[in-house]
């Protein structure tokens, strides 16, 4: 199996999320960067199924120079290979994101051979645009399903299962096949000390992306109003009994 | 939770290990209306406890630090928080062994349990070492790790049971007032509360919140890289928390501590990495808490090797799943920093002190603010030891980045700083420069130490140099040789980092009378060499006094106290301003000449009489030489005829100048501070603040009491009248090295200070009131071809002629009492100088 895990480099916040003060970017001076939780898992699905079919894991991003650090990540827990389209930072859009990883993918293709499976996270941390995989399927013309939270493989069949508030959607997926996963379909491993020297040393492939950034055009980044909740006592052991009475009445729950 | 008061007697900003621990002492002391704040939630506010690797290495050749320690973890034993599970430093080099061996010195010295072990046995107590990088290494049974966050909760719920204390989380402080000096109040974001006292214990924070009071915490908050690996089937095994003792790999400046089934491995080799207080991020805004910031792993990625390296077994297939950048506190000197604030009255700092020291340091806060004084004496942790310039935000991260990676370093007691240097010249500095002034530091001055122009005296002399590179580093064989040229002629002594301060005003003879133990109320012209004491009767300051008039009084102090003296001066100043402080140290230099020639020199240089009668010692006279104001003062701390010589700075260079062309004709030396702090003093058994005299030693002791006391009232009398009804427990002693020769490797060796003083056969001394016998200062006696130590024996101990040991680097060496009290060695009778 040749698979391919596209992941995307995003601020890792704390419960409240700082603007810069031209509200164009998270104020990330103290944060640490990560790719989404279900890129993580893309990763770990991928490590899984080569450890499983044998082959080779490869992981891409669009992204600046600084996320290398993801790629070198992704190998120290176990991926083989990583490209880096190199931007100069500037924002692409869900459209010209696609465009260059189609691009990119490509040429990994001619020069590499066919991925049989490329994974995507279900949706990128921060801008959330739950597209990208779907639009690099299009333009690949291969089939693609999202939000999957479990993968078998059957010979040249992909069987991915979606979970429905009923239980489990289950497709069948002919490879080559683009596959956007969830957090839950496995529980990513940590590096461990050789990986991670091992990963340090590893070559990261760079190139231009294909394609220009833009597209959608961001005005400002706004944080919602904090929803303050308060708590009210009504009292401890038996002595709040009569006031908790009052309180179900008053709901007309008595 | 309750409403905010509006009122306190104290309020406790900060509720980690160490504001936890302060209030809890307070409450134990007997203060009640204690309000504690803090912007976090409990029990983890969020600060550099909730990340603390909690583990309690007590040997530290420092006492102050050790001392501190032990109280801290005596505490948490008693507070069921205690874990022991011993520790191991190891050496991969033999540089590293050897100071191993001297880590055994300071286990002796503060009574700790310590044992030099082989590479097998290491592997015997942690069977996945790999002991083949190891050459050795030293176990302390009794290392621990504890529950610093339970030990705080711990000291709040004793508080509160005491109805002495109201806890605020989730409160942050907005500004600090102060009303003419003295603090006042604390705004916080939900309300103003009124109070005495402030104490600042907020970590990293600190110098923010001292700033909102125009008040200064000399810290950087600094990075210290650790990582979480795991599972490790041999730890999970153990069903313990600890199980098997903690690693310091020394060399490697990395530590491996079991938590659980997991190995944390912590690191002190990156670079230094520093933050301001002010770009902390907040608890909401910060991805884990504030003070565990994103790990940046290149800084830790060398370190992963070392620690493979000697863990292969356990470390190569565990995962990292947690790495953090944790923050902690520095200082320029790597001391904590407690006391009042030498800027505003009644704000305290209980600041950067790490988890090991935190409750001991907390008990020294409130005894401090409670009885004046703490028991333990917290001469190197005060505050108040820093001069301005030692402030700045660019000296501490200069000097912070110097000693970071010195964390596990092999530091020399000698050792000088190589950064934030030639910040402080003397007006002779060029001159000095010239002569080949080799420079300690001295508060920030550069102050010769000896003149390699002084070479050729070496072998004038025939002084011999020291075998081991150890005993050599920082020191030079010219210092004896100094010595001996200055006994011998006359010798001209840069003493530029003087602290002068001047008080004037209708209340100073009242004023200085209380402040010292020797009566001040001399004649105009003469002086006082006197001890200041705390309130329990023990060393705060060793001083001499001028008396220039009426109402005009001139203090001299050394310049590693100047800035402690000062504060201590300046607290107890009368509130009625009838008395004034005036801080002269830079508008004076001073220069020494002392030695037999020394009253030939100068007298041809004046015609003013210098003769004995004339110019009696202990008295201070001005005279003019030529156009240059001099103010002279017939003293010696070396034991020899001579002044001295004050002249206003930019005079300095002239004067010396002058003394220098006019001593040619009487054979005069440049003599550096190795002879006038260490060689002379030694021979003359004069004592040093912060080496033989602190607050836990009295008067009596060290052989500095008087045989009449005065009548006026002082700082500590009553204290010392008890002390002298009592036989003394401990008696300063000046011992002499009877053998130098290394049993180990027959090469002779020279002790450096601090060593334990033993029986001949290496039991420890103490005293009844348990204080072990250490070497406070060590040197050359040149002129009496002996090496001298001071230390304080017991009474059975302190008889001239015992034989006793020194325990140097883990060997014993003949020692014997030379004298029990103050009478010097050199010339006893103190002809020379008095003559």
């Amino acid at each position: 199996m040749r698979i391919l895990v596209c992941v995307k480099r995003v601020p890792a916040p704390g419960a409240r999320i700082a603007l810069t003060d031209d509200r164009q970017a998270v104020d990330a001076r103290h944060l640490p960067f990560t790719v989404s939780p279900h890129e993580e898992c893309a990763v770990e699905e991928a490590v899984r199924i080569k450890e499983g079919h044998g082959g080779t894991v490869v992981v891409m991003t669009l992204g600046p120079a600084e996320a290398e650090e993801q790629l070198r990540y992704a190998i120290s827990t176990g991926a083989d290979e990583a490209v880096l389209l190199a931007t100069d930072g500037s924002e692409w859009d869900p459209q010209a994101t696609a465009a260059a990883l189609a691009g990119g993918i490509e040429s990994l293709e001619l020069a590499g051979g066919p991925f049989d499976l490329v994974l995507f996270g279900n949706e990128s941390a921060d801008a959330g645009g739950y597209q990208v995989g779907i639009r690099v399927a299009h333009a690949l013309g291969r089939p693609v399903i999202s939000g999957i939270k479990g993968i078998e493989l059957e010979g040249a069949t992909l069987i991915a299962r979606r979970e429905t508030d009923a239980g489990f959607e289950v497709y069948h997926l002919p490879l080559p096949a683009v596959v956007a996963v969830k957090e839950g379909i496995n529980l990513p491993r940590y590096p461990t000390l050789p990986s991670r020297l091992k990963a340090k040393k590893a070559e990261v492939a760079s190139s231009r992306p294909t394609g220009q950034p833009g597209g959608l055009a961001m005005l400002r980044l706004d944080t919602p109003l904090e929803v303050a909740s308060s708590t009210t006592i009504l009292g401890q052991g038996p002595e709040a009994a009569p006031a908790v009475a009052d309180l179900l009445e008053d709901l007309g729950l008595l | 939770m309750s409403d905010l008061p509006s009122n306190a007697s104290v309020v406790v900003i900060g509720a980690g290990i160490v504001g936890n621990s302060v209030v809890g002492h307070l409450a134990e002391l007997g203060w009640r209306d204690i309000v504690q704040i803090d912007k976090g939630p409990l029990p983890n506010p969020g600060g550099s406890t909730g990340h603390a690797s909690n583990f309690i290495f007590p040997v530290d050749h420092n006492k102050e630090m050790a001392m501190l320690t032990l109280d801290s973890q005596r505490q948490y034993e008693e507070m069921g928080v205690n874990v022991t599970c011993g520790g191991i430093e190891v050496a991969r080099t033999e540089e590293r062994m050897e100071e191993l061996r001297r880590r055994m010195s300071s286990a002796k010295n503060w009574d700790m349990e310590a044992h030099l072990v082989t590479p097998g046995e290491i592997q015997e107590l942690v069977p996945f070492i790999n002991e083949e990088v190891l050459i050795g290494g030293c176990y302390f049974p009794t290392v621990s790790a504890v529950d610093s966050l339970r030990a705080g909760t711990i000291f709040r719920e004793r508080a509160t049971a005491l109805d002495a204390l109201q806890t605020m989380a989730n409160t942050e402080i907005l500004d600090i007032e102060t009303d003419r000096g003295r603090v006042k109040a604390v705004i916080t974001d939900k309300g103003r509360i009124e109070a005495e006292y402030v104490v600042i214990a907020c970590g990293v924070w600190s110098p923010r919140i001292a700033r909102m009071a125009g008040a200064s915490i000399p810290l950087t908050p600094a990075v210290h890289q650790m990582i979480d690996v795991g599972p490790i089937p041999i730890l999970q095994e153990s069903g313990k928390e600890l199980a098997f003792p903690i690693i310091r790999d020394m060399d490697t400046f990395m530590y491996e501590r079991q938590t659980s089934g997991s190995m944390e491995v912590g690191s002190y080799a990156h670079r230094p990495i520093f933050h301001s207080p002010d770009e902390i991020p907040s608890l909401a805004e910060a991805r884990l808490s504030p003070t565990e910031l994103p790990f940046t792993e290149d800084d830790f990625d060398p370190q992963l090797e070392v620690a493979l390296e000697l863990m292969p077994e356990i470390l190569s297939q565990a995962e990292i799943k947690y790495a953090i950048n944790g923050l902690l506190s520095l200082t320029p000197d790597a001391m904590p920093l407690i006391g009042e604030t030498v800027e505003v009255r009644n704000l305290w700092s209980a600041a950067a002190i790490w988890i090991k020291e935190g409750p001991g340091t907390g008990r020294a806060v409130a005894e401090w603010m409670t009885n004046g004084y703490p028991e333990l004496d917290p001469h190197a942790s005060d505050v108040a030891r820093f001069y301005p310039y030692a402030r700045t935000d660019h000296h501490i991260r200069a000097r912070c980045a110097e000693h970071f990676n010195k964390t596990y370093g092999i530091v020399h007691p000698r050792e000088q700083w190589a950064s934030e240097r030639n910040k402080r010249l003397s007006p002779v500095h060029s001159r000095t420069t010239e002569l080949g002034a080799v420079y300690f530091e001295a508060g920030g001055w550069e102050r010769p130490h000896w003149y390699e122009s002084n070479s050729p005296l070496v072998d004038h002399y025939g002084i011999e140099d020291r075998a081991h590179e150890w005993d050599r580093r920082w020191w030079s064989p010219i210092q004896n040789a100094e010595h001996l040229a200055m006994r011998e002629k006359v010798g001209l002594v840069d003493l530029a980092p003087f602290v002068i301060f001047d008080f004037t005003g209708p209340g100073v003879l009242d004023y200085i009378q209380t402040m010292t133990v020797n009566n001040a109320d001399v004649a105009v012209g003469r002086s006082v060499y006197t001890p200041l004491l705390t309130g329990s009767g023990g060393f705060k300051a060793d001083l001499t006094i001028l008396r220039l008039g009426e109402e005009h009084f001139r203090v001299i102090t050394g310049a590693f106290d100047g800035p402690r003296d000062q504060h201590w001066f300046r607290t107890h100043l009368p509130e009625d301003g009838s008395v004034h402080l005036a801080d002269m140290t830079s508008a004076y230099t001073t220069i020494g000449v002392w030695g037999p020639e020394a009253r030939n020199l100068v007298q041809s240089m004046t015609d003013h009489d210098l003769s004995n009668d004339a110019f009696p010692y202990g008295s201070t006279q001005a005279i003019d030489f030529g156009s240059i104001n001099a103010r002279l003062f017939r003293i010696s701390y070396v034991g020899e005829l001579g002044w001295e010589v004050y002249v206003p700075a930019e005079a300095g260079g002239p004067m010396w100048d002058r003394l220098w062309e006019v001593g040619h004709d009487f054979g005069v030396t440049a003599v550096g501070a190795g002879v006038y702090g260490t060689t002379g003093r030694l021979e003359k058994g004069y004592r040093l603040m912060g080496a033989e005299l602190e607050s836990e030693y009295n008067p009596v002791e060290a052989g500095l009491a008087r045989p009449k006391v005065k009548k006026h009232e002082f700082i500590g009398k009553e204290a010392y009248l008890a002390a002298r009804e009592e036989e003394p427990a401990a008696i300063l002693c000046t011992l002499t090295m009877e053998d130098h020769l290394s049993p180990r490797d027959g090469i002779k060796r020279y002790p450096t200070g601090r060593e334990p003083i033993t029986t001949p056969d290496g039991g420890r001394i103490t005293d009844r009131k348990g204080r072990p016998s250490y070497v406070t200062t060590a040197g050359a006696g040149p002129s009496l071809g002996k090496f001298l130590l001071l230390a304080y024996l017991p009474p059975e101990h302190a008889v001239v002629g015992n034989l006793l040991s020194v325990m140097y680097m883990n060997e014993l060496y003949p020692v014997k009492v030379a004298v029990a009290g103050s009478t010097p060695v050199f010339d006893p009778d103190d002809k020379r100088m008095k003559g």
